[in-house]
C-alpha cells in the first residue's frame, strides 16, 4: 500500500516538477483562459446580434429582417445540431489555412461561433419570457420599441437570463479543451505533451482536470455572487 | 376627436372587426359592451394602433393613424391606456412607474414628474405607496396606479380595456370610483367593460358590438330600457 502511494506520488512529481514541467501547464492554462475570454466575447456579440434579429423578426415586417431571421435560424440549427469538434475541423481547414495564424484567434473564433448560437437562444428565450403586456404598456405610453426594450424588457429579461448564461460560459471554458485537436497549445494539449515526455499519461491529465475544476468552481462562485446581488433588488 | 371609418381587422381568415364607423367627440364617455369574442377589445386596441387594422382608417386629432408615415409613438403620448392585467413594471417602484414615460420622453424633468406622481397618487388615494413595488399591492391598488401612470402623460383621451375584469369583486368599486371622478373632470373616455352599472351611470353613449359590428348604440337610458336589437335584448337579459 505504502509502496503504491509512493509510486503514485512519484508519477505526479515527474509530471509536475522535472524540466520545469509546471510551466507547460501554466502556459497551457494561459492559452485556455485567453481563448475562453475572447470566445465569450465573440459569443456574446454574435449571440446578442442573432437574438436581436430573432426577436425583432417577431413583429417587424421588413423583408431584410425576415431574411436575416432565416439565416439566424439556420445558424442556430446547424451549430447546435453538430458536434463542436466537427465544426472546429471545418472552420480550421476552411479559413485558417495559413500555417502562421495566431492560435488564440483560431481557438477563440471556433469556440465563439459555437457559443454564439447557445447565447442567442438563451437571450431570445429570456426576452420571450417577459409577458407581452409589458411591451404593450410601454408602447401605449408613447415609448418607442427601442426605449421599451431598453428600459423595461431587457432589465427584466437579464435577471432570467443570467443563470443560464453563467452555465453557458462555464461549459464554454471546458469545451475549449476540444481545440487541442487543431494544434493549439491549450491546457489539454500541454497535459498530453507532458504525458508523452514522461511515458505516464494519467498524472498530467489528472492535473489538467484539477485545473479545469478549479476554474469552473471559481466561475460558479462568481455567478452565484452576481445572482444573489440581483435577487437583492427584488425582495418584495 | 377620434374618427374611425369602416374599420376592419382580420386574424388569418377570422373576421374580428367587419367595418366600424364611429365618431367619438371631445368629452364623450363611450362605453363598449358585447359578448366575449365580439371584437370590442380589438376595436379599443385599434384606436391607439396597438392592434393594426387590416382595413379602414382611424383619425385622431386630425392625424391619420392608419397612414404608415404617422409617428405612432408621438400620437400615443396623447392617448392613455389601461389594461385588464394592469401591466405595471414590476422592477420599478410605483413612483418610477408613473414618472418613467414623462421623463424618458422629456415632457418633464425628474423633479416635476415626481411632484406630478405624488399629486396623482394623492388623487387616487394611495399617497403612501410611492416607494412600494407593484408586487406588494392588491389588484385594485395596481389598477389605480396604472390609471395614474397613464394620466401622468396628460392624455387627451383614456382607453380602458376591461379595467375591472381581473379584479376580486371587493376591489372593483375603488377602480370604478377613480374612473367616475375622471369622467366628472371632463376626460374623453372609451371604456370596454362588463360593468353595466358603470355604463348606466357614466356613459354618454353605449355601443353594443356583436360579431364585429356596432349592432346598436344609444344613450344609456334608452339603450338599457328599450333595446331594439334582438341580440342585445338577449345579451342584456343574461347580464342584468
Amino acid at each position: 500500500m505504502l509502496e503504491w502511494l509512493k509510486s503514485v506520488g512519484e508519477s505526479f512529481y515527474n509530471a509536475w516538477v522535472p524540466e520545469q514541467r509546471y510551466l507547460a501547464y501554466l502556459s497551457g492554462l494561459r492559452m485556455t483562459l485567453l481563448i475562453s475570454l475572447f470566445a465569450v466575447m465573440i459569443g456574446i456579440v454574435i449571440g446578442v446580434m442573432i437574438a436581436v434579429i430573432r426577436v425583432t423578426a417577431r413583429t417587424s415586417r421588413l423583408k431584410l429582417v425576415k431574411v436575416l431571421d432565416v439565416i439566424a435560424k439556420l445558424y442556430i440549427t446547424v451549430i447546435r445540431g453538430t458536434p463542436m469538434i466537427v465544426q472546429i475541423m471545418i472552420i480550421y481547414n476552411l479559413i485558417f489555412t495559413s500555417p502562421n495564424t495566431n492560435p488564440i484567434i483560431v481557438g477563440a473564433v471556433c469556440c465563439g461561433i459555437n457559443s454564439g448560437a447557445y447565447v442567442a437562444e438563451i437571450i431570445r428565450a429570456g426576452i420571450a419570457s417577459i409577458p407581452v403586456g409589458q411591451m404593450e404598456a410601454g408602447r401605449s405610453l408613447g415609448l418607442t420599441y427601442a426605449m421599451t426594450m431598453r428600459t423595461i424588457i431587457l432589465p427584466q429579461a437579464f435577471k432570467n437570463i443570467l443563470p443560464a448564461l453563467g452555465n453557458e460560459f462555464i461549459s464554454l471554458v471546458k469545451e475549449t479543451s476540444v481545440i487541442s485537436v487543431i494544434a493549439v497549445n491549450d491546457l489539454m494539449k500541454m497535459a498530453g505533451y507532458v504525458g508523452s515526455r514522461t511515458w505516464d499519461v494519467i498524472p498530467p491529465y489528472v492535473i489538467a482536470a484539477a485545473i479545469y475544476l478549479v476554474m469552473t468552481l471559481g466561475l460558479t462562485r462568481l455567478m452565484g455572487f452576481f445572482e444573489k446581488k440581483m435577487a437583492r433588488s427584488d425582495r418584495h | 376627436m377620434i374618427y374611425t371609418h369602416d374599420l376592419r381587422k382580420t386574424f388569418g381568415d377570422h373576421n374580428v372587426l367587419c367595418g366600424i364607423t364611429q365618431h367619438i367627440e371631445k368629452g364623450e364617455k363611450v362605453v363598449v359592451i358585447g359578448p366575449s369574442g365580439s371584437g370590442k377589445s380589438t376595436f379599443l386596441r385599434c384606436l391607439n394602433m396597438l392592434e393594426e387594422p387590416t382595413g379602414g382608417e382611424i383619425i385622431f386629432d386630425g392625424i391619420k393613424l392608419t397612414d404608415p408615415q404617422t409617428n405612432l409613438d408621438e400620437v400615443r403620448q396623447r392617448m392613455g391606456m389601461v389594461f385588464q392585467h394592469f401591466n405595471l413594471f414590476p422592477m420599478k417602484t410605483v413612483r418610477q412607474n408613473i414618472t418613467l414615460a414623462p421623463v424618458l420622453l422629456k415632457k418633464m424633468s425628474q423633479e416635476e414628474a415626481d411632484a406630478k406622481a405624488d399629486e396623482l397618487l394623492k388623487r387616487i388615494g394611495l399617497p403612501d405607496k410611492a416607494q412600494s413595488y407593484p408586487g406588494m399591492l392588491s389588484g385594485g391598488q395596481q389598477q389605480r396606479i396604472a390609471i395614474a401612470r397613464a394620466l401622468a402623460m396628460d392624455p387627451k383621451v383614456m382607453l380602458f380595456d376591461e379595467p375591472t375584469s381581473a379584479l376580486d369583486p371587493e376591489m372593483v368599486g375603488e377602480v370604478l370610483t377613480i374612473m367616475k371622478e375622471l369622467a366628472q373632470d371632463g376626460m374623453t373616455m372609451v371604456v370596454v367593460t362588463h360593468e353595466m352599472g358603470f355604463a348606466r351611470e357614466v356613459a354618454s353613449r353605449v355601443l353594443f358590438i356583436d360579431e364585429g359590428i356596432v349592432a346598436e348604440e344609444n344613450e344609456p337610458y334608452e339603450f338599457f330600457n328599450h333595446p331594439r336589437n334582438p341580440r342585445l335584448q338577449d345579451f342584456l337579459s343574461k347580464v342584468l
